[in-house]
């Protein structure tokens, strides 16, 4: 596994403020990469930083193999980029915008006219190519910007809360078409507020707050990491004595709720095992087993009011 | 080959100024602005000064045609796309920032070119004759590029308030076309004017317009054609140069 992005001490200040405070980490290849953090941590500024829009006033960022400050135009032809905003241009048409990508990448015309077409097909805009972007509503200007981002087949895709204010309809063709540009190989470095999107897509996830990373593996283990104490709800065929579940191993209190029992417990796999084991020794079958882990939105709110703190 | 070399980037600063020319110069109000505004001021003049013979008003509208067109648009270029966001997807395409401004600057070249070859077709149906007509069109192309250089100088100023920039450049460009011999004859101008007026690019492309109408010149041609190469250098690699150090506070 190669890495994609290489980001080292990235800082940048404003005024006096620093908005993105000694930033490091890796993306690899072929990983969808979650960058999260509240309103104003320091997401987009970072991701401007990467794609070599700002400057960053410290640290370097190493992108594709190419530094963003040094070799800028090498690093940059080999990824794509969907901002928050929309930033097609208006006054031109879908078709003119994408033309004008192709131009700015060294896309030979064919090869541009077909990739434009496939990709607005892919978003389904393709019937409405030659309409000035300006009568397009937002879900369309952002499926646009996506196509834009492709016309190059980049092989690295950043995208700044790419589902933002979208329709369902919107957020699901994007989401899904993240999901298939992954599987063929593009590795894509996601910023969101979404956790539900998180989950479902990053294969790890970033925590940024006040400009500091405080968190970064993948959602799962996340989602377990921040809590010492884990639980497991378990339902059986039969009716179980209170004390037979206590004593197992790893157990620190086991509480009843209707038919089924939750256990806390400080070794989740132990626990697990023990049960099966109980399960099968007492001629008891287990009917449900759950664990109980913290939301991604429990494990983001936790990780950053504690760093809050 | 390498995306970052020169006739790569060349090729892409054409697709911005291709862009700039859909977006920006092929608009009803941008073209009837680019005629009528120094056909007015000369019309001014006219009624105002009629001892003046119409080779030498002719000459002065040429000027100005050329010096008010290539500078128009481009000024208000990078606080529009900084406004509307698009500066941020250039950016992050793999163009330099000297091909974006070089881009921009193709667009204000053409458009004064064009513009200006309307104007010198009035000048004739007038019935002011061409004496030098090569020379002519050597100057116009030299001074389009020379004058875009100075429209995007005055787009240096990190702020996406379009009109800030463009009462910025209004405060500079009516002053330069009085120092700049187009309303008043070099040859009459007291030493202080003329002192201004060596410091203005205009005052050498207007010399040169007048011989190539006239056959009278201030300075001689191989002056004013070294100066307005000098300028177009000068200002070329300086907005250029100021650009790239502005461009990130745009975003």
């Amino acid at each position: 596994m190669s890495t994609v992005i290489h980001a080292s001490n990235l800082t940048k200040i404003f005024g006096k403020s620093i908005a993105v405070d000694h930033v490091s980490f890796e993306v690899q290849k072929g990983e969808i990469f979650g960058f999260l953090g509240p309103n104003g941590a320091g997401k987009t500024t970072t991701t401007r930083m990467l794609t070599g829009v700002i400057p960053p006033d410290a640290g370097t960022a190493n992108i594709l193999g190419h530094d963003i400050r040094s070799e800028p135009v090498l690093a940059k032809q080999g990824f794509g980029v969907v901002p928050e905003t929309s930033n097609a241009y208006t006054d031109l048409t879908a078709w003119q915008n994408l033309m004008l990508m192709g131009e700015l990448y060294g896309l030979p015309r064919a090869r541009a006219e077909k990739s434009s077409s496939d990709l607005l097909g892919m978003v389904g805009i393709l019937e409405r190519k030659d309409q000035k972007v300006q009568a397009y509503s937002k879900g369309m200007k952002q499926r646009l910007i996506l196509a834009m981002a492709l016309i190059h087949e980049p092989e690295l895709l950043f995208l700044d809360e790419p589902t933002s204010g979208l329709d369902v309809q919107s957020t699901q063709m994007i989401l899904a078409l993240l999901h298939d540009l992954n599987k063929q190989g593009t590795t894509i470095f996601l910023t969101t507020h979404n956790m539900e999107e998180a989950n479902r897509l990053c294969h790890r996830v970033g925590i940024i707050r006040a400009g500091k990373i405080v968190a970064i593996d993948a959602p799962e283990k996340l989602k377990t990491a921040i809590d010492q104490v884990h639980k497991i709800e378990v339902s059986f065929d039969r009716d179980v004595p209170d004390n037979s579940l206590a004593g197992l191993e790893g157990v620190i209190t086991v509480n009843r709720t209707g038919d089924k029992w939750q256990i806390t417990t400080r070794n989740k796999d132990a626990t697990i095992h023990s049960v099966s084991a109980f399960s099968q020794q007492n001629g008891v079958a287990i009917v449900t087993l759950n664990t109980l882990a913290p939301s991604l939105d429990e494990a983001f709110l936790r990780l950053t009011q504690e760093t809050q703190q | 080959m390498n995306p970052a070399g020169f006739s790569i980037q060349m090729r892409r600063a054409w697709a911005i100024a291709k862009k700039d020319i859909r977006i920006y110069y092929l608009k009803g109000p941008v073209l009837i602005f680019g005629v009528f505004m120094p056909l007015f001021l000369f019309l001014a003049f006219l009624m105002g000064s009629r001892q003046l013979p119409l080779s030498f008003l002719v000459s002065g509208l040429v000027g100005m045609t050329l010096f008010f067109t290539a500078t128009a648009v481009s000024p208000a270029i990078f606080p529009w796309e900084g406004q509307a966001k698009t500066l941020e997807r250039l950016a992050s395409c793999p163009v330099t920032v000297e091909a974006i401004v070089f881009g921009d600057m193709i667009a204000s070249t053409l458009f004064g070119i064009g513009i200006t070859i309307i104007t010198v077709i009035i000048g004739l149906v007038l019935g002011i004759s061409l004496m030098h007509g090569i020379m002519l069109l050597t100057a116009i192309l030299l001074a389009a590029v020379c004058f875009s250089a100075v429209g995007m100088l005055l787009a240096v100023p990190p702020t996406n308030v379009p009109s800030n920039i463009m009462m910025l450049s209004s405060l500079i460009k009516f002053p330069l076309v009085f120092i700049s011999g187009i309303f008043i004859p070099l040859e009459q101008m007291p030493p202080w004017g003329l002192a201004l007026a060596v410091c203005s690019p205009l005052t050498y492309f207007t010399d040169i317009v007048r011989y190539a109408f006239t056959g009278m010149h201030y300075f001689p041609v191989i002056i004013d054609i070294t100066a307005l190469a000098v300028f177009t250098v000068i200002f070329t690699v300086g907005t250029m140069y100021l650009h790239k150090r502005t461009m990130p506070q745009r975003m």
